[in-house]
């Protein structure tokens, strides 16, 4: 009787699973993650031990930046929309359809609104390089409070955050909230990096 | 990897030599690498980016000048930021601050928070943060992450007194 000879397989593990699963994790993780709004300009905050979280929406934001520019953002394409026609009626202009759509989907400006609509006229690739000069808020030509009332009207939940550079210089950032406080405005915030909390006092 | 290779597969036996069936199966592990070298990626780059803030309230400005509470010498503490991040502060009022008067310290844990937690012990201590021209907005929220830090309640954004000017000038004089 010859030997019977157990068939021998190769070892092998089919890898197709794994394949799925890792791209099934990949598509996820893509889908999921948003980009970050483009910014007008960098700045860089400092850092605190506080913990609280920005609201997802309601909010506006003031960026001050080193050399005292304040650049104005709110959320939403509709509060924008209802924004802007209310500053139009305030200060006599008269935008076109498409500048009011630009202006719906920008995230911030910092532009006296004289200059507005020839910011809105330009191309998003020539808006990022133009140079603006950052929203008035002085106290004989405060537009940065105008549209922070203005705001305020369309959407009384909105709160306020400010968002100040490391070497933003104090006389701008004490204008900001002088223009906050001229406006009732008392409670706001700061926005931050996280920095950990010292434990041993 | 996952395909263990075999030597010379049952050779030696030579009579007919049969043309080597080559197998259909396509070899997943480099896709695999591909699959999870994506997926490291962007849980890396994914920032579940919510910036913190920093609640700041600031108190309802008084129509009449009289309804201002008065602060008492002995509650009051001053810090002043000032160009470089120098830091002054004395305790007392401006035009009768207690001894040894201005000094200047720093924001580090040694500096500040030492003077801080040294009079935290004071239930109505009432900071006052001033901020000369100078001074940065990183001063300023070092300064209130401190009160955050030691927890004290009582503190004030206020401007720098014209007595205040006066006074760094004769401590940098020094």
């Amino acid at each position: 009787m010859p030997k019977v000879k157990p068939h021998r397989a190769r070892p092998s593990l089919d890898m197709t699973p794994m394949v799925d699963l890792a791209f099934l994790l990949v598509t996820f993780f893509m889908l999921i993650s948003k980009f970050a709004p483009e910014e007008v300009v960098v700045v860089d905050t400092p850092s605190s031990t506080s913990d609280i979280k920005l609201p997802e929406s309601d909010i506006i934001t003031i960026t001050v930046d080193k050399t005292g520019r304040a650049f104005y953002a709110v959320g939403g394409q509709q509060t924008r929309l209802a924004l802007l026609d209310k500053m139009a009626a305030k200060y006599k202009l008269n935008f076109t359809a498409a500048q009011k759509q630009q202006f719906a989907t920008m995230e911030s400006f910092g532009v006296p609104i004289e200059q507005l609509q020839s910011l809105l006229d330009l191309s998003p690739e020539e808006r990022k390089r133009a140079q603006q000069p950052g929203v008035p808020y002085d106290s004989v030509n405060n537009q940065l409070g105008d549209w922070i009332m203005q705001t305020r009207y369309s959407n009384p939940k909105v709160k306020i955050a400010i968002k100040g550079d490391n070497d933003a210089d104090v006389p701008a950032i004490k204008g900001v909230i002088k223009t906050l406080q001229d406006r009732k405005v008392n409670r706001f915030n700061l926005i931050t990096d996280m920095e950990v909390k010292p434990r041993n006092l | 990897m996952a395909e263990i290779q075999e030597k010379g597969g049952g050779g030696g036996k030579g009579g007919k030599k049969r043309s080597k069936k080559q197998s259909t199966k396509i070899d997943m592990t480099p896709m695999v690498d591909l699959g999870f070298l994506l997926l490291t990626f962007f849980i890396l780059t994914t920032t579940f980016a919510k910036p913190q803030t920093m609640e700041i309230n600031m108190p309802v400005k008084p129509d009449k000048e009289e309804e201002q509470q008065a602060l008492k010498a002995s509650n009051a503490l001053t810090l002043i930021a000032d160009e470089n991040d120098q830091l002054f502060w004395y305790a007392g009022l401006p035009d009768a601050p207690t001894a040894p008067g201005m000094q200047l310290t720093d924001y580090s844990a040694n500096g500040l928070r030492k003077i801080l937690l040294e009079k935290r012990s004071n239930p109505n201590l009432t900071v006052l943060l001033k901020q000369t021209d100078k001074s940065r907005y990183k001063n300023m929220v070092d300064m209130l992450d401190e009160m955050n830090i030691t927890g004290i309640r009582k503190y004030a954004i206020v401007d720098v007194d014209p007595r205040d000017t006066k006074m760094i000038t004769e401590a940098k004089a020094k």
